[in-house]
């Protein structure tokens, strides 16, 4: 008779994360296919379109970067919540308000003359700051009200939603259409193939400097998370608010400045996406990146470093996911993901024995 | 006179029916987290159970057997953040996150060949005629409240005493109660403390799954992506608005149901700015999720008031032999 058994670990050695999210996102990835097969398709067609498309073409890399962009910006908002387990699920509502906030400098504020670092700046300050107003809110909730943050995060997207679709669709509509007009020229984020006539190679690529704000922003986080009180005290929090508490940390001060910073980032997220990007704000214009993000955040284990490169290859899996039939494909494969990554933890937490013809005494103390 | 209570009670018996699918889902989000399991994962067993629900009442033509499938869906769909939660003592946060994506992915996938189904074999709705004939009040308030009111309505008036009944007076309720305060203790006098709590995740995910069918097969008889729009984590919140309690999970579903329907009816009235331009309707479609945060505020000073209502051991995997509850 084979028995299992679970024992805590101590520790658990380094390599051991990195293989079991490796291992969990190819069961992921089997478990997919088993579906698409049910669902009629063939799975081996399907992740070879994806992964072609995504990966391997001469324009993936620009194609999978401009994805990116949001996902690590956002993701990395996330994840400085989730550290102190602050469940910021909002993401993508501070995004959206983000994009609103900086839609409505560049179209409304600064004249079309203004220069571009000056423009730029601007929107990217509008939407830092929208973001973490649309953050704050329910940090404030929960750090003076005790209201559950993932519930009023997420009530708060739907309103950032119908906040938006209120201003594609009312004041700023142009021609009956769900859109803004397009931003004038030095709105835009500067793009790579802005230097085709310097290096040719760079024709027809999109990727915009906003993937430089998520490297940047993802250094300048690990630096703090290492460094600084605020990262120190997020660690202690997360990991035992009471010890926190006594040590004479201010618990609700750093909840609120948490999700300034994490709204912040995901506004950021979206500025960058209506400049870099869409170039105006329109209906619709996120696919989700910032529920997303927290697939991503949590498959880096909130490693602001490892996030870039996972932010990566989410990316590649949008944009080879919008090339095949049907358009859920992504979504599903990343809810798998994310479940067997969650289950996988179990073998960085405890190891797992394996038992052969238990004795009775062993089996009667369970 | 006649015509403003109609109006107004048309409007009230509205909302009800809109209720009616939150009433099913916060019950049952209710129940799994009495038994000390969090499930976030509402919404995307709501979904599971709508497009289950729609889809077999599609091919069979009869929406019974869609209701059955639809609660089965969304019932399997629970059993894995059971496997997750439970059994692998993973964080139940994010592994009902996990069953949100999961569901909306697995239904935009499947769903898609159903989009354009106008003709979906629905729910029966009850007609009630003699409401009318019912002196004084029955023209002006109860035809117009339970005259035209579909099944689902009844069957959600019937399940709040009902689960009332199951969690207090029942002894698996008690069971359910045990496993949620104290597991420890529970299991110290031979109850299965993770049999049973996947026992009331899986009829958490069967009310779930009951929810997302009313909607398809009754509510809005249709199947759109994103059918639910947030109703289940509306009910998440609103288990916490009821402090745990069904009596109060209904009212809080009903006003719900309410808000939600309001806007519709509204721009119906001609001297509202509503009426004149549609887009201002977008300010009133925020009413239910700006009203969602504010009875959590309320119920949360409440709570830190009281300090009742959240079972003990909420959230917490059970290990035997390790600290904790």
């Amino acid at each position: 008779m084979i028995r299992f058994r679970l024992e805590r670990r101590d520790n658990a050695p380094r390599w051991l994360p990195l293989v079991t999210s490796l291992g969990a996102v190819l069961v992921a990835l089997m478990f997919g296919a088993i579906l698409l097969a049910y669902g009629g398709l063939n799975p081996l067609v399907a992740y070879q379109q994806m992964f072609k498309i995504g990966f391997a073409e001469s324009y993936s890399i620009s194609d999978t970067l401009v994805k990116s962009t949001p996902l690590l910006l956002a993701g990395l908002g996330v994840s400085i919540a989730f550290r102190m387990r602050l469940w910021n699920i909002g993401a993508e509502g501070q995004l959206l308000m983000g994009a609103w906030a900086a839609t409505a400098v560049a179209l409304f504020v600064l004249p079309d003359t203004a220069p571009r670092f000056i423009m730029l700046g601007a929107m990217s300050l509008a939407g830092f700051a929208a973001g973490a107003f649309w953050g704050v809110i329910p940090g404030w909730l929960k750090a003076r009200l005790g209201v559950n943050e993932i519930i009023s995060s997420l009530m708060l997207t739907y309103v950032a939603t119908l906040f938006i679709n209120y201003f594609v669709y009312g004041p700023w509509a142009v021609g009956g259409f769900p859109l803004t007009e397009k931003f004038p020229r030095n709105a835009w984020f500067p793009r790579l193939l802005d230097y085709v006539d310097a290096i040719p190679f760079f024709r027809g690529m999109t990727a915009h400097i906003g993937f430089f704000y998520g490297v940047i922003a993802a250094i300048v986080l690990y630096i703090l998370f290492q460094h600084s009180k605020w990262g120190y005290e997020l660690k202690v929090i997360g990991d035992n608010p009471s010890a926190a508490r006594y040590a004479g940390m201010n618990l609700n001060r750093t909840i609120v400045l948490t999700m300034l910073i994490s709204g912040g980032l995901a506004g950021l997220a979206g500025m960058s996406e209506v400049a870099g990007v869409v170039h105006r704000l329109q209906e619709n214009f996120s696919p989700g990146y910032g529920f997303t993000a927290i697939i991503v955040a949590w498959l880096a284990r909130l490693n602001p470093l490892t996030m870039i490169i996972v932010a990566y290859l989410f990316g590649g899996l949008l944009v080879g996911g919008d090339a095949i039939q049907p358009a859920g494909i992504p979504l599903m494969i990343q809810g798998m993901i994310m479940f067997c990554v969650i289950s996988a933890e179990l073998f960085t937490r405890y190891r797992i024995r394996i038992k052969r013809n238990a004795s009775v005494a062993e089996v009667s103390n369970g | 006179m006649d015509e403003t209570l109609i109006f107004i009670f048309t409007i009230v018996g509205a909302g009800l029916r809109t209720g009616t699918p939150l009433l099913f889902a916060t019950c049952g989000a209710l129940i799994n987290e009495r038994a000390g399991v969090l499930n976030l994962g509402v919404e995307g067993m709501m979904l599971v159970g709508a497009l289950a629900g729609f889809a077999v009442s599609y091919t069979t033509g009869n929406p019974w057997i869609g209701v059955a499938m639809g609660m089965f869906a969304g019932g399997l769909l629970s059993l894995l953040h059971g496997l997750v939660s439970i059994s692998l003592r993973g964080d139940q946060v994010v592994s009902g996150l996990a069953l949100v994506f999961m569901g909306r992915g697995i239904t935009s996938v499947f769903g898609s060949r159903y989009v354009e189904i106008r003709d979906v074999p629905r729910l029966p709705t009850v007609e009630l005629p003699f409401m009318e004939n019912i002196p004084l009040i029955g023209r002006g308030i109860l035809d117009p409240l339970f005259g035209q009111q579909n099944i689902v309505f009844y069957i959600g008036l019937l399940t709040v005493p009902a689960v009332w009944f199951l969690i207090n007076r029942t002894r698996p309720g008690l069971y359910m109660r045990a496993v949620g305060d104290y597991p420890a203790a529970a299991d110290s006098v031979g109850i299965n403390v993770l049999g049973q709590r996947y026992l009331w995740v899986f009829v958490g995910g069967l009310f779930a799954g009951l929810a997302g069918a009313s909607l398809s097969l009754a509510i809005t008889p249709l199947w759109i992506e994103d059918l639910t729009a947030g109703q289940g984590w509306i009910a998440v919140g609103l288990v916490i608005f009821a402090s745990w309690n069904p009596w109060r999970a209904a009212m809080g579903a009903y006003i719900f149901g309410a808000l939600r329907r309001l806007p519709l009816d509204l721009q119906a009235v001609a001297w509202l700015p509503f009426a004149a331009n549609p887009i201002l309707g977008v300010w009133l479609d925020m009413i239910p999720y700006l009203f969602t945060i504010l009875a959590l505020v309320i119920s949360s000073r409440e709570a830190t008031r009281q300090r009742l209502g959240a079972p003990l051991a909420l959230g917490q995997p059970y290990v035997r032999g390790e600290r904790g509850l």
